[in-house]
């Protein structure tokens, strides 16, 4: 195995990596659209812009409000952070250490929110929301975010729990810790890798999060994605420029994320991990 | 292990006394303090994820006008509401079946590299960015401007601008733009998941590649397959931006997540909404149902070369 012998075996290696590189660029030319025209005085029916500036930064700035955007993109999302690990972490340690009567139906309650879209269970969530008052309110757009965070933090941290040997737990319990010095002093500086890297993927998920944050804010709790949608929407009324502009301010916001995010986890959990337990 | 046998050492002792006491009996059932740690996260979803679902289901029975099951009636008799199914399953069908199936043969292929973590981050870029910002950055470089008619004519493939945008292609291209690394990613875990000595072993006994790949990997692999095809369709199947960005919102991609968004927000119509919604979830439901039948046609078993 590992070797290509024959000659088709050759060319369908071939086909398949011209496959991969065909995607990559195209992706990568996509990006750079984005980045070249926001830096484009004027770009009609050319291969490049007539001239470069970066003055439809300041306009995007100004035109967009992007410094309150952003202040309550990071309030939102720092404020799911810390909730979903809150929420998460205990819940996640008690489903790893104890085999409870209705624990499979405990398990499934948290795969649901990850398998149905945001957009299906959105709606009907929103209009509770907004039935109970805190819908188009910054602690609106928390709480539907939260939905789907603090079920991934607990089948991310879950495996990282069953790792740690329970005589450490034990031991603790033994010279009379209770549960909450035993999370402080003992669990949470073993599980400080795990936790980091459950919070940093709900971090960039939540930044991209469109549809539940699409239909829970008010005009002053938008986070930046769907500031960039309603740009995007009512594109003509603003100059092409500026939109890109902020589209890329948005795209270094997420990508610092990302790759802060990739020193600690291994690029396929983002997607995988979560989902294989769903498979089981 | 020790915990338990300590438990019911300490509740053998106790049940000489004429009752046992409820904690111990709960203890014995693992139900304790720790246990307790469970609670707010599953009152949370109860409350935010289950109760809004079944909330829904009730108001979609409650109509604004006429009875129980008004709503339904309406949707199903107004072809402006239900071809959004159709609009739907067009888009989301032919995207999650080209990126499983393109998804097989390039992750066969990658497992093989030794340095596969450059290729994965690239491909988790798209993810990361969303539906929203691959929408903004097509709509520039597959217009007739862009840089894809541009080099198309450039090499002479076409005389005049391909029309890519605010139509059907757009919207597919940036399902499959966006979808498409997700099911590669999850193809590739479950690939690396299956031993390489079985496809040794069969390389040993003289099976060809395609030998191997039919008769041990796809036997494999099928029920991943199916449980990867099911979360990428039902991503497809909400597409909501790139459907409103990317195609013609009034036309031919006037997909279904678009009805339930006016319902809501342009009528009003908390009830129809619900109503739309509650559909979309069933129509998921039936595919995911229907694909993960049409696994247990095939060999199920373990993927391990382990014993057992």
């Amino acid at each position: 195995m590992g070797q290509d012998k024959t000659i088709s075996e050759r060319l369908w290696a071939v086909a398949i990596w011209a496959a991969v590189i065909f995607f990559i660029i195209n992706f990568m030319a996509m990006i750079a659209t984005v980045v070249i025209n926001s830096f484009g005085t004027r770009w009609l029916g050319t291969w490049l812009p007539a001239g470069y500036t970066t003055r439809w930064y300041r306009s995007a700035w100004d035109e967009f409000q992007l410094g309150d955007v952003l202040i309550t993109t990071f309030q939102v999302v720092g404020a799911v952070v810390l909730l979903s690990g809150l929420f998460g972490v205990p819940a996640a340690y008690a489903l790893a250490r104890r085999n409870f009567p209705g624990k499979q139906l405990v398990m499934l309650l948290f795969l649901l929110p990850l398998m149905i879209p945001p957009i299906t269970f959105g709606i009907p969530l929103a209009t509770v929301l907004y039935r109970l008052g805190v819908g188009g309110t910054f602690w609106g757009v928390i709480i539907a975010n939260l939905v789907p965070t603090v079920p991934f933090v607990i089948l991310v941290m879950i495996p990282f729990i069953e790792q740690i040997d329970p005589r450490i737990e034990s031991a603790a319990r033994v010279f009379g810790a209770g549960t909450g010095q035993l999370f402080v002093y003992v669990l949470v500086p073993l599980l400080a890798p795990g936790i980091l890297a459950a919070l940093l993927l709900v971090l960039v998920r939540t930044i991209a999060m469109f549809e539940l944050t699409f239909f829970t804010a008010g005009p002053d709790s938008q986070t930046l994605v769907v500031a960039l949608y309603y740009a995007v929407y009512a594109a003509g009324v603003r100059a092409g420029q500026s939109i890109d502009a902020m589209a890329v301010i948005y795209m270094i916001t997420t990508l610092i994320w990302l790759l802060i995010a990739l020193r600690f986890v291994d690029p396929t959990q983002m997607v995988a991990r979560a989902k294989q337990e769903a498979a089981r | 292990m020790t915990h338990t046998s300590d438990r019911l050492a300490r509740a053998t002792q106790e049940s000489t006394h004429e009752r046992t006491p409820w904690r111990v009996r709960l203890a014995l059932h693992d139900i304790d303090g720790i246990t307790l740690l469970v609670v707010p996260a599953v009152l949370f979803v109860l409350g935010l994820f289950v109760y809004p679902f079944l909330y829904g289901l009730v108001l979609s029975f409650k109509p604004r006008a006429g009875d129980f099951l008004a709503n339904y009636r309406k949707f199903f008799s107004d072809p402006f509401l239900y071809d959004t199914i159709y609009a739907t399953l067009r888009l989301a069908l032919p995207a999650t079946i080209i990126n499983v199936l393109v998804s097989i043969p390039v992750a066969l292929r990658v497992r093989k590299l030794h340095r596969r973590r450059l290729l994965t981050t690239i491909l988790v870029i798209p993810i990361t960015l969303g539906t929203v910002l691959i929408a903004e950055g097509l709509l520039n470089y597959l217009g007739p401007q862009g840089w894809l008619n541009r080099t198309l004519m450039l090499l002479g493939v076409i005389s005049a601008p391909l029309r890519l945008v605010h139509n059907y292609t757009g919207v597919m291209i940036s399902l499959i733009l966006s979808g498409f690394p997700f099911t590669f990613l999850l193809t590739l875990s479950y690939i690396t998941g299956i031993d390489a000595s079985l496809e040794q072993a069969a390389a040993t006994l003289g099976a060809t590649a395609r030998a191997r790949f039919r008769h041990i990997v796809l036997p494999l692999l099928v029920q991943g397959l199916a449980v990867n095809f099911c979360l990428s369709f039902v991503q497809t199947f909400s597409v909501f931006p790139s459907a409103v960005l990317l195609g013609a919102p009034a036309g031919d991609t006037r997909v279904i997540s678009i009805a339930a968004y006016q319902a809501a927000y342009e009528q009003y119509d908390a009830s129809m909404a619900a109503t739309i919604a509650m559909i979309m979830g069933f129509v998921q439901l039936t595919v995911v149902v229907l694909a993960l039948a049409g696994r247990n046609l095939f060999y199920r078993g373990a993927a391990g070369g382990g014993k057992g």
